[in-house]
C-alpha cells in the first residue's frame, strides 16, 4: 500500500468510528465543539502511528482509548476551573479502572448525545453557511477540505466559518444543551433547513463534477435517517426523509450518459431506485401515522410521491399535485412554490391556466434572477404554440442559469422554439 | 455508494453464540442510528429454499439441500457508505465480532458496490 492508501484506510476506519467517538466525548466533556476537536486529534494520532504500527485489530477501541485519554487530560487541566468537570473526570477514571475493556464503549447509547450534537451544530444563532459546515463536520465526519470541495469554496473559508461558529457557541454558553418541549420543534426547523440545504446542494450538482458534490445528498440522507432514530415522534422528520429519499430515487435517470439533464417526463422510469422509493413511501406513511399530514415537508414529500407512484409520465396525478401546492402556498407564502403550482396547474388544467399564474409572478422581486421562472414560462408558451415568446423566455432563462449544463439545455430549448416559430405559417 | 454485504460460510451454519448475537445486534443498532445501514437480514437454511437454474438451454427447479454447494449464504446487509475503504472497515469490524464471540467459526463477508450512478 502506498502512503496515501494507508491514509485513506485510516480515514475510513476513523469515519466508521466517528459518530461514537464524538458522542462519547461530548458526554464526557459536556462540550460539543471541544469533543469534535478531540475526535479530530484522535484521527491525527492514528495518521501518525498507524503507518508505523499497522492498523490495529480493533481500530475503534484504539481510537476511543486515545480520544478518551486526551479528554481526561483536558478535564484534569480544567479541574480547578470547574467542579462539575472534576466530578465527571473522577467518575470516568473510576469507570475506566473498573472496566479496562474499552469495547464496552459499544454499549454507549448515542441517541441522546447525537440529538444534542445535531442541535448544537444547527443552532439558529449561527449563520446558515456555518451550520452547514458544522453539521457536515460534526455529524458526517467530513474534513474541512472535503466540505470546501463540495461547496466550491476555499479551504480557508470553511476553516474560518468553523472556527468562528465554534467561538460563537462557546462564548454564548451553547456548547452543551438539549432543547426540550416547544423549543424542540422550533429548533428542529433550523435543523431541517440545514439538512435540506445540504441535500439540494448535492442534488443540483451535475454528474461529472467532483464526486463530493453529489455525495452531499447521501450525507443529508444520513442525517435524515439519524433524525428518525433519535426523534421518532416527530412527523416532519419523516416528511423530510421521505422528501429526500423520493427525490434521490431519480438520480440515475436525471442525466444522460454525457451528464445532460433529462426532464422528469422524459426520464426512463425503470432507472428509478425502487428500494429508495419504498423507503421514501414508508417514511411518508409513518409521517401520516404520526398525524403530520399538513406538515411543510410532509406536503412536499407527498408531491414527489405522486411522481414516484406514476409508472409513466402520463399517469401522473397532476390534479392532486396542484392541490398539494395550493395547500403549501396557504402555509408558506413563497413565489417559488407558486411557480411550482403554475407547472402543476398547467398540466392539470392546461397550459393557459398555468401561464396565468406564472405571468403573475413576473414582477416578483425574489424571482428576478431565478432562471426557472422564465424556463417554466418558456415551456408553457411552447405548449401553447406561442413559439416566438417561448424562444425569448428560454433565452432569458439561459442568461440567468448559473450552471453550465442547465444553460446549454435552455439554449437548446430556445433553438427548438426558434425552429418551431420559423415553421409556423405566417 | 451503496454496498451489498453477503456473509457466506461452508456447510451448515451452526447457531451464533448469544454473545455474538448480542454484539451483532448492538452493531446493527449503532449503524441504523448512524444512518448508514439501510437493510439487513439473516437467511434460513438452504432446505427452506430452492434453486431455479438454467443449464443446457433448459430451466429446472431444484429443491435443497444442494450437495455441491460449498458455500452457503447466511445473511446480507445493505449499507450506504462513502467508498470502498469505508466498506472494508465496516466488514472488518463485523467479522472481528465473529472472531471474538464465536471461536472456531469460519466464513467470508463479501462486499460489492451496487451498480448505479
Amino acid at each position: 500500500m502506498t502512503a496515501s492508501d494507508v491514509d485513506h484506510a485510516i480515514l475510513a476506519a476513523w469515519r466508521i468510528e466517528q459518530p461514537r467517538l464524538i458522542t462519547s466525548l461530548s458526554r464526557m466533556l459536556r462540550d460539543v465543539p471541544l469533543a469534535e476537536e478531540l475526535t479530530q486529534d484522535a484521527l491525527v494520532a492514528a495518521l501518525e502511528s498507524w503507518p508505523v504500527t499497522g492498523i490495529p485489530e480493533k481500530p475503534g477501541a484504539w481510537l476511543m482509548a486515545t480520544a478518551k485519554r486526551r479528554a481526561l487530560d483536558q478535564l484534569r487541566r480544567f479541574r480547578m476551573l470547574a467542579r462539575k468537570h472534576e466530578l465527571v473526570a473522577r467518575e470516568l477514571e473510576a469507570e475506566q479502572q473498573a472496566m479496562p475493556d474499552l469495547d464496552a464503549a459499544l454499549d454507549d447509547d448515542i441517541g441522546d448525545e447525537m440529538l444534542r450534537l445535531i442541535f448544537t451544530a444547527c443552532h439558529p444563532l449561527l449563520s446558515r453557511e456555518a451550520r452547514v459546515a458544522l453539521a457536515l463536520r460534526m455529524i458526517c465526519g467530513l474534513t474541512t477540505e472535503e466540505i470546501a470541495r463540495a461547496f466550491l469554496v476555499s479551504d480557508a473559508t470553511v476553516a474560518q466559518r468553523i472556527v468562528r461558529a465554534k467561538r460563537t457557541l462557546s462564548e454564548s454558553g451553547l456548547s452543551y444543551e438539549t432543547p426540550r418541549g416547544e423549543e424542540l420543534s422550533e429548533r428542529l426547523a433550523a435543523v431541517f433547513e440545514v439538512v435540506y440545504l445540504i441535500f439540494n446542494e448535492g442534488y443540483t450538482a451535475a454528474r461529472g463534477e467532483d464526486w463530493l458534490r453529489p455525495q452531499l445528498c447521501q450525507e443529508a440522507l444520513r442525517i435524515g435517517r439519524i433524525l428518525t432514530s433519535i426523534a421518532p415522534g416527530e412527523p416532519e422528520v419523516y416528511g423530510l426523509l421521505a422528501l429526500m429519499e423520493l427525490n434521490a430515487s431519480r438520480t440515475a435517470a436525471r442525466t444522460d450518459a454525457s451528464g445532460e439533464p433529462i426532464l422528469m417526463r422524459d426520464q426512463n422510469r425503470a432507472l428509478w431506485d425502487l428500494l429508495q422509493i419504498r423507503r421514501g413511501l414508508q417514511a411518508l406513511g409513518r409521517a401520516h401515522e404520526l398525524g403530520g399530514a399538513g406538515g411543510f415537508y410532509v406536503l412536499q414529500a407527498e408531491i414527489v410521491a405522486c411522481h414516484a407512484r406514476a409508472r409513466t409520465a402520463a399517469e401522473t396525478d397532476w390534479k392532486q399535485i396542484a392541490a398539494l401546492y395550493s395547500e403549501l402556498t396557504r402555509q408558506v407564502n413563497s413565489p417559488v412554490i407558486e411557480l411550482n403550482r403554475a407547472v402543476a396547474v398547467g398540466m392539470a388544467e392546461g397550459a393557459a391556466a398555468g401561464l396565468e399564474i406564472a405571468d403573475r409572478l413576473m414582477g416578483e422581486p425574489a424571482l428576478k434572477t431565478y432562471h426557472l421562472l422564465e424556463s417554466v414560462r418558456g415551456d408553457l408558451l411552447y405548449t401553447l404554440r406561442r413559439f416566438a415568446e417561448a424562444k425569448a423566455a428560454f433565452e432569458s432563462a439561459a442568461a440567468l442559469a448559473g450552471n453550465k449544463r442547465e444553460r446549454d439545455f435552455l439554449q437548446r430549448r430556445a433553438a427548438e422554439a426558434a425552429n418551431a416559430a420559423s415553421e409556423l405559417p405566417h | 455508494m451503496r454496498f451489498m454485504y453477503l456473509v457466506t460460510h461452508p456447510g451448515p451454519p451452526g447457531n451464533p453464540t448469544p454473545a455474538l448475537m448480542e454484539a451483532m445486534h448492538k452493531l446493527a443498532e449503532r449503524e441504523i442510528k448512524a444512518g448508514r445501514m439501510l437493510d439487513n437480514g439473516g437467511l434460513m437454511p438452504v432446505q427452506t429454499g430452492a434453486q431455479v437454474r438454467i443449464k443446457d438451454g433448459k430451466l429446472s427447479v431444484i429443491d435443497g439441500p444442494f450437495v455441491e454447494a460449498k458455500e452457503v449464504v447466511g445473511g446480507y446487509a445493505i449499507f450506504e457508505l462513502r467508498d470502498k475503504e469505508e466498506a472494508v472497515a465496516m466488514a472488518r469490524e463485523f467479522m472481528q465480532l465473529h472472531l471474538d464471540h464465536m471461536p472456531g467459526w469460519e466464513g467470508t463477508c463479501e462486499l460489492r458496490a451496487f451498480a448505479g450512478p
